[in-house]
């Protein structure tokens, strides 16, 4: 496997289609990694995989790989800890780690655990898994930012079934009570969850309403579109003295025909055969 | 193991509400080092926090009657370099946000302090729904925290000044029934080490928080009956002193522990499991039994269950096979 550069070029609109190439490298990074593990949430990586290339390959994170721990980065809080396959290829895409260690994805004592661990692996800032937990860690860090007078962001990623918890309306509205614009919220509004559509589950609509009501500035806009996401992240906040939330209309299991829209690829994991016709949908080779 | 001529204190009566110590060490702390904030449920009052918000409100949140999210703040708080008091009613701090005191905070070992105010059966005539009994068997089983029960006010801000200098979850009970003060000043908590108030040969009485002064009294009413007994903090419950434990078991005939909790799982849990495994002794456990606290106050409820020094007496007695 040969290590990835991070050389997002200058001009935004090559830039949005080197992305678009980078979010299919991480879609089938994440599948080899799950036929690899024979275990793995394939539907809500190939969702997420254009949010977070945009966010670490894109430029808009402020982070620093040889120093994951230096205070003023802007913090990324994966909430939908499941989708870690997708999550660790971008972190290793953006030299957090070795791509190598990619081949060790939830292997005996692997460093790459089935969810993140932040003592673990470099990158990681919240240990994730139950569903619910990083947007009360996303507030609590936007207001140590506010406590220091620091101006670092905090970036949180959520999938849409997962704001059926309650604790996620908690934070939003210490959020909304504290003003906290250096907050951003970002769903992965994929409308599936494990057992079934969102909205045969739980009604989740109207939701862009609901965090309006809550007092966040909303937008939507298509989550599989770089040049989109691209421009909506690198103007924040939304509004000034408000949390941002952007619902990001994704497709679960986006770019392989076989895995998309389909409840029961939540947790599908790619037989050699399927991953082989992926990579050729995805217009990316099979790496290992 | 810290001995008993330098810990332990005189026969002090008055009583003091360890809240006050708590805010008194947590508004220092705040005032020496930028990092301290409090983040509080709804009430500062019961949290004692109304000071700290009026001298530091920048470094004061009230996420509202939300502890979930509450304690995940912390971990956030945290993340961003602060070092959070997290202070709510013992009873909701734990039972609700269970979850976030397991993965945001001891799982992630992040830097965040648990004021669990008013513990045990301090709430007693507002029923078991605010009774924080299970607490210390909760906490103890999760890896990575460090769980605290003072037994007075100078230990409660000795342990409030040692939490800040140490690294990671923990979990401090603060307690609102009123105790004596149990210890000297310029005592020193260290984390781990049982401090023994009282030596003795045939019996060791073994307790934390409210329960210490209690066992310091048995201990005396049991040297009128010619029964020596040693008496041992052990606010401690997570690191656990096993030295101390052992020793006890060795040197004397058997071991009374007593605790405002359920005494299954929590200090008594604790000490028969080290017995259990590396030196069978004769025991007494007490502390509130498989059941919740009928109506009462917080004294009544103590006394129903025994929490006394009477009942501890009786405990030890019973133990030795003396007296009536």
């Amino acid at each position: 496997m040969n290590k990835l550069p991070f050389e997002a070029p200058a001009a935004a609109s090559d830039r949005a289609e080197w992305l678009q190439r980078r979010a299919n490298w991480i879609r089938l990074s994440a599948m080899t990694m799950n036929h690899h593990a024979k275990l793995g949430h394939t539907g809500g990586d190939l969702s997420s995989a254009d949010i977070l290339a945009v966010l670490f390959l894109g430029g808009v994170l402020r982070v620093e790989p040889e120093q994951p721990r230096w205070p003023q980065r802007d913090r990324f809080i994966l909430s939908k800890g499941h989708g870690a396959a997708a999550y660790y290829s971008t972190l290793a895409a953006r030299g957090f780690f070795p791509l190598e260690q990619l081949k060790t994805y939830m292997d005996p004592l692997s460093m790459l655990n089935g969810h993140p661990d932040r003592n673990k692996l470099p990158g990681v800032e919240a240990n994730t898994g139950p569903l619910g937990h990083g947007l009360p860690i996303a507030v609590g860090a936007a207001l140590a930012a506010r406590m220091r007078r620091e101006s670092w962001r905090v970036f949180v990623l959520t999938g849409d079934g997962e704001l059926q918890e309650g604790s996620n309306w908690e934070a939003a509205m210490t959020a909304q009570h504290y003003g906290l614009e250096n907050l951003t919220v970002i769903v992965d509004r994929n409308r599936i969850q494990q057992g079934d559509f969102t909205e045969n589950t739980i009604n989740m609509e109207p939701l862009s309403e609901r965090f309006r009501a809550f007092g966040f500035a909303v937008d939507e806009i298509d989550g599989h579109s770089t040049a989109a996401l691209l421009d909506r992240l690198s103007r924040l906040p939304f509004e000034a003295g408000k949390p941002s939330c952007l619902i990001a209309r994704t497709i679960k299991g986006k770019g392989v025909s076989f895995a998309e829209n389909q409840p029961a690829w939540h947790h599908g994991v790619p037989t050699k055969e399927q991953l082989a016709q992926a990579a050729t949908e995805l217009g990316v080779e099979v790496a290992w | 193991m810290v001995s008993a001529d330098k810990a332990s204190t005189t026969d002090a009566k008055e009583l003091f509400d360890c809240r006050d110590a708590y805010m008194s060490a947590l508004e220092e702390m705040a005032a020496a080092d930028p990092r301290v904030c409090a983040v509080a449920n709804d009430s500062l009052s019961s949290a004692k926090l109304k000071n700290f918000k009026a001298k530091y409100p920048d470094r004061f949140v009230n996420v509202g009657i939300a502890e979930q999210n509450m304690v995940g703040v912390g971990a956030g708080l945290a993340n961003g370099g602060m070092v959070p008091y997290v202070c709510g009613a013992a009873c909701f701090l734990t039972a609700r946000a269970m979850e976030q005191v397991k993965v945001d905070l001891a799982y992630t070992k992040s830097n965040v302090k648990l004021c669990a105010m008013s513990p045990g059966m301090a709430y007693g005539q507002l029923g078991p729904t605010h009774h924080s009994i299970e607490d210390l068997a909760w906490m103890r089983v999760i890896p990575n925290m460090t769980v605290i029960v003072p037994a007075d006010p100078i230990e409660t801000a000795a342990a409030m000044r040692y939490s800040l200098v140490h690294e990671g979850p923990m979990f401090l009970r603060i307690a609102r029934v009123p105790v004596p003060r149990v210890h000297r000043d310029g005592y020193t908590f260290k984390l781990g080490e049982a401090v023994e108030l009282r030596a003795g040969r045939d019996v060791t009485l073994i307790a934390n928080g409210l329960l210490v002064s209690r066992a310091l009294d048995a201990a005396r009413e049991l040297e009128s009956r010619g029964v020596s007994g040693r008496g041992f903090n052990m606010s401690s419950v997570k690191p656990l002193d096993r030295e101390a434990i052992l020793h006890a078991a060795r040197t004397t005939r058997g071991i009374v522990t007593a605790e405002e909790a359920l005494a299954a799982g929590g200090l008594g849990g604790a000490v028969a499991e080290v017995l259990a495994l590396e030196h069978p002794a004769p025991m007494r456990m007490l502390g509130v039994p498989d059941t919740f606290a009928p109506t009462g106050t917080a004294e009544f409820l103590l006394e129903h269950f025994g929490l006394t020094a009477a009942g501890i007496e009786r405990a030890a007695l019973e133990l030795l096979k003396v007296g009536g």
